[in-house]
């Protein structure tokens, strides 16, 4: 009964089930687990709500888990609410690493709403990767809100991209607190198209002693697609380092808006931000042209290797 | 037989006459080299034959195989052969070497990116999956253009100052490499100030202030170039009516 969507769910975002089957996964399609498995140190606790799941996810401490954990949240259906509530809890010393592919082939009107509270432990290590797989038509409303808590020398990487399929409108909002040698790299990657709206706000306090937080989002609008980002990084301990990288690529009648905010707190803190918003770098495009490629497709390698 | 005819080619860039009546043929199979001190207008030269944005509006015409190009756009000139190797190659951010010198290449295929990459000196290996990025080095970014103009096979490639930054051994493999380009059927045109690669050419151009001063026997330009223009203290002030003064006194 269960395994037919699972199947679809797999097959939407090209991983195939005897890929998943022996490494630890959960696969969500609307509001029910479909498949889980775990492994020794790993604890998942799913619990399914009316419009969503619950789940709790905790690595236990020391251990260090050497697959990546698979987490797969579908939707099957055309029209929607999903509500996904991560606890996540990686205590000290513990590693692991989250794939996480969110994927919704027939969207027509969905909303996907995720809620994470996270907690990394001394010199644990956490890394998040979100891969998003839209239809080609048809709405997604994409809100991810994640709060992140950096213990002692944790580690801390999360990436987010949508590239695939239409964006419809994303809205992340994600904030780290980072304790003394803790290091956190948030960076997303989106294409939008059409009338999508993009709205990001990464945002990263440098609390304790030598913390370090790299912001980066790199992001190409085209049609009449908007993308508003915001990026804010505070820096207030000593020895504390930031970047914020923003890069936006627009073209047709596409617009962004980049609000980078750096505060530095502490004469020792230091903090750097770049951003390039505007059409396709001239000397780049003319230097594929030279190599007798066409506008268009000069213009869509740039993209690609800026969203890679 | 020329590959190339420059014809009175002037160029102005806002009141400044950056190119003044230019008439050079680039013969067929030569690697010929274009020389001056700095200013002399020997990248804008390359520029208006690559027909790039901001060189397009000269007077005179320029002549490929026979046939004017003044009014195709970049990817047209390159696509009839002609190419350009930039004096400060672009970095482009996240794009991967491999994919880069393939976008480039006339023949698709990986075996193509790894033979260009061997042909610079570059180890496929390492090089391959790097990003054509500020990572790389000022060298590594003009080897790996170099590299992109290898695969592409052009019957004509203008290397704007293909030494600088590049090490001395490296500077070997780019010899080589243009030696090849020869020996394939491809008219090279070398931009430079260094007598170095102009040994290499089989023949040479002098620019000064935008205009010709002297062309003929590798040798011969070379030992004007070394006894006239390097000790030179003009500075090239490109207006054309000072130019023609100055530049004719102290050349
Ligand atoms: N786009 C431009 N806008 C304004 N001035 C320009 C432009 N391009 C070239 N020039 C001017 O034209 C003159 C010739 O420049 P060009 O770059 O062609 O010299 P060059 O011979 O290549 O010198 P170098 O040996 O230093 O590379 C210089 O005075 C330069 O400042
Ligand atoms: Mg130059």
């Amino acid at each position: 009964m269960l395994e037919e969507p699972l199947e679809e769910i797999l097959e939407s975002i090209n991983l195939h089930k005897s890929l998943m089957r022996d490494g630890p996964h959960v696969v969500i399609n609307a509001n029910r687990v479909l498949s889980s498995k775990v492994v020794d140190g790993l604890e998942i606790e799913p619990e399914e709500l009316p419009d969503g799941v619950r789940a709790r996810l905790r690595v236990r401490q020391g251990v260090k888990i050497k697959q990546p954990v698979h987490l797969c949240f579908g939707m099957l259906p055309e029209r929607g609410i999903q509500k996904i509530l991560l606890e996540v809890e990686i205590e000290d010393e513990a590693e692991v690493s989250f794939m996480a592919h969110c994927t919704f082939p027939k969207a027509v009107d969905i909303q996907h709403l995720m809620e994470a509270e996270i907690r990394v432990g001394r010199r644990a290590s956490y890394s998040y990767i979100e891969r998003h797989w839209h239809s080609d038509e048809g709405m997604v409303r994409v809100v991810p809100v994640a709060r992140i808590k950096l213990a002692e020398g944790a580690r801390f990487s999360t990436e987010f991209e949508l590239l695939k399929g239409r964006v419809g409108l994303i809205d992340i909002d994600y904030h780290t607190d980072c304790q003394a040698g803790s290091s956190a790299e948030m960076k997303a990657r989106i294409f939008g198209r059409q009338d999508d709206r993009i709205k990001i706000k990464e945002s990263a306090s440098l609390d304790g002693e030598a913390s370090r937080a790299v912001l980066t989002t790199h992001i190409a609008v085209r049609d009449e697609a908007r993308a508003e980002i915001y990026n804010e990084l505070i820096a207030s301990a000593p020895h504390s380092r930031g970047h914020v990288d923003c890069k936006e690529i627009i073209q047709g009648n596409g617009v962004a808006r980049a609000v980078p905010v750096v505060e530095v707190r502490h004469p020792k803190a230091h903090v750097t931000h770049e951003a390039a918003i505007g059409s396709v770098d001239s000397k780049q495009l003319q230097t594929l042209m030279a190599r007798g490629l066409s506008e268009d497709e000069a213009v869509n390698l740039i993209i690609e290797g800026l969203l890679s | 037989m020329a590959i190339l005819e420059v014809r009175d080619l002037t160029l102005r860039i806002d009141s400044a006459h950056i190119l003044n009546g230019l008439n050079i043929e680039f013969w067929e199979d030569y690697v010929h080299a274009v020389v001056g001190p700095n200013g002399a207008g020997k990248s804008t030269l390359a520029n208006a034959i690559m027909g790039l944005p901001g060189y397009r509006q000269h007077g005179g015409d320029i002549f490929f195989e026979g046939r004017s190009i003044k009014h195709l756009n970049v990817d047209e000139r390159a696509r009839l052969g002609i190419t350009l190797g930039w004096q400060e190659p672009a970095r482009f951010e996240g794009l991967k070497v491999s994919d880069f010198i393939l976008a480039s290449a006339r023949e698709k295929n990986k075996d193509e990116v790894d033979r260009a990459l061997e042909l610079v000196g570059l180890e496929p290996v390492r090089y391959r999956k790097r990003a054509v990025d500020k990572t790389l080095s000022g060298g590594e970014r003009k080897r790996i253009e170099l590299a992109s103009i290898l695969a592409m096979k052009p019957r004509l490639v203008m290397l704007d100052e293909p030494d600088s930054g590049v090490d001395i051994e490296a500077i070997e493999r780019i010899f080589e490499a243009i030696s090849l380009l020869k020996r394939e059927g491809t008219t090279v045109l070398l931009i430079t100030h260094s007598p170095r690669v102009l040994e290499r050419a089989d023949h040479a151009f002098l620019m000064c202030s935008g205009m010709l001063l002297d062309k003929g026997e590798t040798r011969k330009i070379l030992e004007y170039f070394r006894g006239k223009c390097l000790p030179c203290p003009h500075q090239n002030v490109p207006d054309l009516n000072s130019e023609k003064k100055s530049g004719g006194k102290n050349a």
